[in-house]
């Protein structure tokens, strides 16, 4: 860790996946003049959007009409997502996904040129745009290759943001350690964008990438911005037994059917409606279902294993998703990353042979809390993207939102930032520069140097490896705030992970270099893992009822009287569990109603009577 | 667990701050059939060795982080089983023909400013406003270049590659499949823009069809096709006086 250096810009984003991208090209477009910095722990291209499989909604067809998503997103989302900004996504979509076709991206086409939507869960008309089953793929290399038209974008690619530089109640940067030398670096803008995604790795089985660690959330966390429905996370019922490797949704989009060991399609079991002949030409009928939301999919397959009707596999108990019937060509053209991934990782062709698949931690509905500019309640600092929570997800994100959502709010967030930057110039920059020194210090001291915080209860000499804590971590969440949940194993989840952050103190680790050092930026990541699993758990001990993905063996119903709102957790110290207030959801002009899916259309004639 | 069956996996370590050069050093990772070479890695990280130092993150061949030479073949780690080894040991390097930073860390600098070089960006004179809805685009226009957007950016083709080799300046199979795939986009206007550059340099003359980097290419680019396309279409634009390829006529 050497001594530190000053880089100045007008805004800087942290992250370089969808959402800093997006983020960065809507400044550098529109405001040639500002100096844009992007600053990324990975290329950005290695950034985890690029996993997306399946697609990316917005009405575009007039089949299709803005009400009709808005109905789905917001029913979708039990109620708990804001309708003014579901309302602003669902207009702002279209625009944007044209936008990236305009930037290249290899939409799939129909005949006229036009083009190409497919079903998707919860969704009650076909909006969801898809580049065959690589769409998070193209749309993220489609934005980075287009940031590199624009020469008032600096990227610092493979540098760690460790902490944000705030003086005087406005955020202003962050200490960043250049990987390459394990040099600090004090990066300054005059406003701040978080773009740093989820946390899925804070669960041991996940379909999120290594680089999934909540490092944004948890350092927007410490400087006292609240991160918001925390307890609201996604478990996608379609994960590859052992790796949690990802089939995506479109797969049933596509045709394909869920059916358990005796061959049976049991989702018609709970209230998702009637199936449908797979060779019916209505096949697969909209929001009915293997289109049902992925809170309820997931759920019910908890309720099959217990009923004893799943498969056994060596990885535990699994369901069979079967697209044999869709046949080899259809597969090629629209799944073919099915095809690999199944066969690569599965051993299983999915043209002859059924998928194992089960649920498997996915996606973070909640996140930093940010209004509709994305602004957080830190002076200068924003937030975009799975990292950020608006909140248009609420209690259940429906699929094929969150690469939407990405543009939209990176888009405005960018835009607010480069307004804000421009109105507030002047910041002190001596107070950041001190700021990163003391953060190289810590880090030094902490890890490089001793690899021991001193001062703790356990003294110098104590020693824990970051992935006997971290299996640990995997372990109290997976334990006690999966699918479902009760007061008991919050509880305990709660209790374990303040041990785990104690003994997080005199974590050690084997490597005292600078240079590429792993083995440092992992801890750091432990370290933004135990901050955002210690705020889930206690979000999700204080919410007594079930709603959406939060589901509460001892709450089992919805209580909107008392809980349609939005949890924000507080940090407190290093010490102490969070705070958990409360803030209104906004409801506009959709009032709560019963979820219902198996209709087969989403707002029918009889529900739109209703609301 | 004396009877557990274990692979030998023998590491290329360097570390520019107290390494004179490189060296070997050799683990025994439990066997698991179900592992690819890069969980091998991450148990070692995990549990014995935390200096080990490596790329990685999607593990699941999208990203294009964890490439290494494994065996002497430039291979994505997640992407490889140890069963395909097995109960033979592994040797795993950094990607060759890249200078190495630490370990299988590889300086990819040069690689970025490659793809930068070939502006792989919709170029256009009249920009639509999205207001007017997408540019139309037939399936069999799709089907022209999608092949070459496939490109993870894992630059097993550069260690593959003979000329990048001999010829570090060479943008290299990945850069000129990428600069290919906006020349044969519809909604392109940047051909001539784009190949002054891309064939500026000799080694694309020089590019015999070897193919080895369409060989190697985990995600059936075919970059060796679209270096001959875009050569085939360079030497017609150059007899229409457009283009004047520096290396050509020599
Ligand atoms: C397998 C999979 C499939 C999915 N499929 C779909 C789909 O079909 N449709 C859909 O709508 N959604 C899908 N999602 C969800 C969606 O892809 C993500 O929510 C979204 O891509 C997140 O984008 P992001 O820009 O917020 O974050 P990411 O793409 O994760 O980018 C985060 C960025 O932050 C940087 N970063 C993080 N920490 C630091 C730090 N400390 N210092 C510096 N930089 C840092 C990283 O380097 C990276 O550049 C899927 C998700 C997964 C995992
Ligand atoms: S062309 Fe193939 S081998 Fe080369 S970088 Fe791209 S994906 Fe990798
Ligand atoms: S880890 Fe992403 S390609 Fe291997």
């Amino acid at each position: 860790m050497g001594r530190s250096s000053t880089h100045q810009h007008d805004v800087l984003i942290i992250g370089g996946g969808g959402a800093g991208l997006r983020a960065a090209i809507a400044i550098a477009q529109e405001n040639p003049d500002l100096s844009v910095a992007c600053v990324s722990k990975v290329y950005p291209m290695r950034s985890h959007t690029v996993a997306a499989e399946g697609g990316a909604a917005a009405v575009i067809k007039p089949n299709d009409s803005f009400e009709n998503h808005i109905y789905d997103t917001v029913s979708g989302s039990d109620w708990l997502g804001d309708q003014d900004a579901i309302e602003l996504f669902v207009k702002e979509a279209p625009k944007e996904l044209i936008q990236l076709e305009h930037w290249g991206c290899p939409w799939n086409r129909e005949a006229d040129g036009s083009v190409s939507v497919r079903p998707f869960g919860g969704m009650g008309t076909e909006r969801t745009w898809f580049a065959s089953d690589k769409t998070g793929f193209h749309m993220l290399h489609s934005l980075f290759q287009t940031t590199l038209k624009y020469d008032n974008i600096t990227r610092y690619d493979e540098h760690f943001a460790s902490k944000l530089l705030v003086d005087d109640g406005r955020c202003c940067g962050c200490a960043a350690i250049e990987l390459r030398t394990g040099q600090m670096r004090a990066i300054l803008g005059k406003a701040i964008i978080m773009c740093t995604g989820g946390a899925g790795r804070v669960f041991p089985f996940t379909t999120n990438g290594a680089i999934k660690n909540g490092d944004g959330m948890s350092m927007a966390y410490r400087e006292g911005v609240a991160l918001k429905d925390m307890e609201f996370i996604q478990y996608h019922p379609t994960g590859l037994p052992g790796t949690g490797i990802l089939i995506t949704e479109a797969s049933r989009g596509e045709g394909g059917i869920l059916v358990n060991k005796h061959g049976y399609r049991y989702l018609q079991d709970y209230d998702l409606g009637q199936p449908l002949d797979i060779h019916d030409p209505e096949h697969p009928r909209k929001r009915t279902m293997e289109l049902g939301p992925r809170d309820k999919l997931s759920q019910v397959f908890i309720k099959e294993m217990q009923k004893g009707n799943t498969i056994d596999s060596k990885y535990g108990p699994v369901v069979h998703l079967d697209l044999r019937h869709l046949g080899e060509a259809k597969i090629n053209k629209n799944l073919p990353f099915v095809r690999e991934l199944a066969k690569n990782y599965a051993g299983i062709d999915p043209v002859y042979e059924p998928i194992p698949v089960r649920p498997v931690l996915h996606y973070f509905m909640g996140g930093i809390d940010t209004d509709l500019d994305g602004a957080t309640s830190l002076r200068g600092l924003y937030a975009a993207g799975e990292c950020a929570c608006v909140s248009i997800n609420g209690a259940n994100r429906l699929g094929s939102n969150s690469l939407t959502e990405l543009l939209v709010f990176g888009a405005r967030a960018g835009a607010s930032a480069a307004r804000f930057a421009m109105d507030n110039p002047d910041f002190n920059v001596a107070s950041l520069e001190a700021q990163a020194e003391d953060e190289s210090k810590r880090i030094r001291r902490d890890y490089i140097e001793t690899g021991t915080t001193p001062g703790t209860s356990s003294g110098d000499g104590g020693s824990e490896r970051i992935a006997t804590l971290r299996n640990e971590m995997h372990e109290a969440m997976e334990g006690g705030t999966g699918i479902f949940r009760d007061e008991k194993s919050l509880t305990d989840t709660c209790q374990k992970i303040a041990e785990l952050r104690d003994r997080f103190k005199i974590v050690r680790i084997d490597d005292h270099t600078n240079s590429f050092n792993t083995d440092l930026t992992a801890a750091l990541e432990l370290g933004f893992m135990l901050d955002v699993a210690e705020a889930i758990a206690h979000s999700a001990l204080e919410r007594k009822e079930s709603r959406g993905s939060h589901q509460r063996l001892d709450f089992t119903n919805r209580d909107d009287e008392n809980y349609l709102k939005h949890s924000l957790a507080f940090w407190q110290d290093d010490d102490a569990p969070p705070r958990i207030e409360y803030k209104p959801v906004t409801i506009t002009k959709w009032p709560p109603g019963k979820r219902t899916y198996g209709k087969g259309s989403g707002l029918t004639k009889q529900e739109n009577e209703t609301t | 667990m004396p009877d557990e069956k274990t692979i030998t996996l023998e590491i290329f370590r360097y570390h520019p701050e107290s390494d004179a050069g490189p060296r070997f050093q050799s683990y025994d990772v439990p066997y698991n059939e179900d592992w690819v070479v890069l969980d091998a890695i991450n148990w070692i990280k995990d549990t014995v060795d935390g200096t080990l130092t490596y790329r990685w993150s999607c593990r699941m061949g999208v990203c294009g982080s964890c490439g290494m030479m494994i065996n002497d073949e430039p291979k994505l780690s997640c992407a490889v089983f140890l069963k395909e080894y097995y109960p033979n040991p592994i040797k795993v390097e950094p990607l060759v023909n890249f200078p190495v930073e630490r370990d299988l860390v590889i300086d990819m600098d040069g690689f970025m400013e490659k793809l930068q070089s070939i502006k792989p960006y919709i170029i256009r004179d009249d920009v639509n406003d999205t207001s007017q809805g997408e540019y139309k685009q037939s399936p069999a226009e799709l089907a022209h270049y999608k092949q070459y957007t496939m490109c993870i950016n894992c630059m097993l083709c550069y260690s593959a590659c003979p000329v990048v080799g001999s010829e570090p300046d060479f943008l290299g199979p990945a850069a000129l499949a990428l600069g290919h795939r906006y020349n044969k986009d519809s909604r392109d206007q940047g051909f001539d823009q784009r190949m002054e550059k891309m064939m500026e340099h000799e080694a694309v003359w020089g590019c015999t069809f070897v193919g080895e980097c369409s060989v190697v290419c985990p995600k059936n680019v075919d970059p060796a096709g679209a270096i001959q396309q875009a050569k085939a279409s360079a030497a017609q634009e150059y007899f229409k006086g457009f283009i004047m390829p520096r290396g050509a006529g020599k």
